[in-house]
């Protein structure tokens, strides 16, 4: 319990900071991000520039301590301002919309990449110099590849040339409408094939390298060779033995590549025009909609930072020496 | 010039066909925009170079406006190496200067950064950049590059910093400060020294880094996209439609570009890695003896058994090998 207290004492910190910059950016940055705003839309209303005063800084709203803790009751409450593109509909409302598409894409997409790296790795690991070992630096290649790269390729091959899967938007909107019927699902599975699929083949190879490498050092260790001498059967020195003290690392790890491999679903959402945050953020940078951005940012880093902390519960459930450390 | 020699005589394949590669791609900076064949931003107004199939006038066909390709993305390499190796450069000076730091001064100092850099760590980078280049965006190369060396530090200086300490306790540090050599002397000549592999490989994954991210920030359309980048040239690729209109030698050799360099430095990478631990080498897993695949994980072979559980083929082909001059059953192996 300790040691999940301390990490939350951490991610809030964290979470603080990225409050912190998302409040100073505006105020620090050249120019005045309003007033270049107001001139891009000159029919806002007098509520609305208001508003963008609040977020972005600008106008007479008292002191700067006074800006500072009312932004950050602001950003408690979810109230992230009034879109400007899409004027008045509030911001929280357009990340509501968009949030479930990617949260079931990329998570879902991120935990198959790393369970199928991971044993992947093990394997490699384990066969050192063996056919999957070798093949390591191919799917190097693959990892180096940009996400919205080879999601370029996929459309153009398998959806223009091949028409195997439906490329572009979450779903049908001819033949279906969001709910929970099997018609929706079906063709929601259908349009995240090919973006689950980018995201899987590019992200493996380094969970793969990486749980290798931890894999070849635990081999090392004296248990693992004791256990062979004992005659255990393959089979568990490699998974009992072996594999489960390697996963640590390879935990640790994954909340760490989270935010890498986020990052690389968000440009991938843009090349499929999934209606996921990427795509959304991409018409934000594109209209210059700054309250948007920063709403987009800060949602982007408190599921990073929830998502670490799932990882953190993990790890103490799987290994006991940070139960033990916190026993004693 | 020995030295050299056999540094790479000792280098991994790994790493050198990743150095091979990356110095094709560096070479290519330097003097490809030279012999670039056209002007890359020139827009040849004829007809039939519209969007045209590659040719012998034009390698790489050309874009919408008549653009030649080859041209951009020799121009387009230089521009995304430059920026990756000035941002590899300052953002790794960074993390040195603060993992050592952090790890030479201990106490409230050490907590401090370690923690700053550890938040930095799990907020994820590229929305944060989008943030501030959409602030900044106009005003050309250098917001990129500065605002991406000031987020790649992290991860170089954590590593950095765990290093320092074990190195800081060794008894060499301890004989020099007991013979009174000031600080920065002990940081410069004592402790850089021995971290100089761990250096270069914070180096070529801030490269890496700057490399992908750049080319990312580009394709949102967060660059100078009057100048041409690997980035640059897939945006316009992508907002000009070559995807949907078939012209895969628009987009494909850019792309092709990016995944080539971002090769080359990880297995540079893991190559200086391997340098630093042999034992994770993929060639000295398994080794052939007697004839028998055995792998670093199974215990130690027994000759008798290897050549004993051939089939009767094999054991007779087997007997006019060289291997079977360790065996200590007869030539033929036993008949089962």
């Amino acid at each position: 319990m300790q040691f999940i207290l301390r990490r939350l004492a951490f991610y809030l910190v964290a979470a603080w900071v990225a409050i912190t910059l998302n409040f100073f950016i505006p105020r620090a940055m050249p120019g005045n991000p309003v007033e270049s705003v107001i001139a891009k839309y000159p029919d806002l209303t007098t509520s609305a520039e208001k508003a963008l005063e609040l977020m972005l800084g600008g106008g007479n709203q008292g002191s700067l301590w006074h800006q500072y803790v009312t932004y950050l009751g602001h950003v408690f409450t979810f109230n992230f301002g009034t879109d400007i593109a899409n004027f008045p509909t509030p911001v929280s409302t357009l990340l509501a919309q968009s949030i479930p598409w990617t949260l079931t894409l990329v998570g879902v997409a991120t935990v198959i990449a790393f369970l199928v790296g991971t044993a992947l790795g093990i394997l490699a690991g384990w066969r050192q110099g063996g056919w999957l070992d070798r093949s390591l630096p191919g799917l190097m290649f693959l990892q180096a590849v940009p996400y919205f790269f080879l999601a370029l390729v996929l459309v153009d091959v398998v959806g223009i040339e091949l028409h195997w899967l439906p490329v572009g938007q979450g779903y049908n909107g001819q033949t279906t409408q969001p709910g929970w019927t099997l018609t929706f699902i079906g063709s929601a599975v259908q349009h995240a094939i090919l973006p689950a699929f980018t995201i899987v083949i590019t992200s493996i190879a380094g969970w793969m390298l990486q749980m290798r490498n931890v894999m070849i050092t635990t081999i090392g260790e004296d248990y693992v060779v004791a256990a062979q001498a004992k005659g255990l059967p393959s089979r568990r020195v490699v998974y009992t033995y072996a594999a489960r003290n390697a996963l640590l690392p390879q935990l640790q790890g994954f909340g760490l590549a989270l935010g890498f491999v986020v990052s690389g679903a968000l440009i991938m959402e843009i090349v499929f025009a999934y209606p996921g945050i990427g795509l959304l953020l991409l018409n934000a940078v594109s209209s210059d909609d700054f309250p948007l951005m920063q709403a987009i940012f800060l949602v982007i880093t408190f599921t990073v930072l929830i998502a670490n902390l799932i990882v953190d519960m993990v790890i103490v459930f799987v290994d006991p020496r940070v139960r033990a450390r916190e026993a004693a | 010039m020995s030295t050299v020699a056999n540094i790479w005589r000792n280098l991994p394949l790994k790493a050198k066909v990743g150095a091979v590669l990356f110095g094709i791609f560096l070479l290519t900076a330097i003097i490809g925009p030279e012999l670039a064949p056209y002007d890359p931003s020139f827009q040849n107004p004829a007809p039939n170079l519209l969007m045209a199939h590659p040719s012998a006038q034009h390698w790489l066909g050309t874009t919408q406006v008549g653009q030649d390709v080859f041209s951009q993305l020799l121009d387009g390499i230089r521009q995304t190496i430059v920026l990756a190796l000035l941002v590899g450069i300052i953002a790794t000076a960074l993390s040195v200067i603060v993992g050592v730091t952090s790890a030479f001064l201990g106490g409230l100092w050490d907590e401090f950064l370690s923690l700053l850099s550890n938040v930095f760590l799990v907020i994820p980078a590229l929305p944060l950049l989008i943030l501030l280049l959409g602030y900044l965006s106009g005003r050309g190369q250098w917001p990129t590059i500065i605002v991406l060396s000031v987020l790649g530090w992290p991860w170089g200086a954590r590593v950095i910093r765990a290093q320092t300490l074990t190195i800081r306790n060794r008894d060499f540090v301890a004989a020099a400060r007991e013979s009174g050599e000031k600080s920065w002397r002990i940081i410069a000549f004592d402790i850089i020294p021995n971290e100089v592999s761990l250096i270069a490989a914070s180096f070529v994954n801030t490269v890496l880094y700057a490399i992908a991210t750049s080319v990312a920030l580009a394709f949102v359309g967060l660059a100078d996209l009057n100048s041409w980048s690997l980035g640059t040239i897939l945006y316009w690729a992508e907002s000009q439609q070559a995807l949907q209109l078939g012209a895969w030698w628009w987009f494909v050799p850019p792309g092709l570009a990016v995944a080539l360099i971002g090769t080359s430095l990880v297995l540079l990478n893991s190559g200086i890695d391997e340098l630093g631990n042999p034992r994770l080498r993929a060639s000295r897993g398994m080794e052939r003896v007697a004839g028998h695949r055995v792998w670093a994980t199974d215990p130690t072979p027994v000759l008798s058994q290897l050549s004993s559980s051939r089939t009767r083929v094999a054991a007779f082909l087997h007997s006019f090998s060289r291997g079977s001059l360790l065996d200590e059953t007869p030539a033929g192996g036993e008949l089962r």
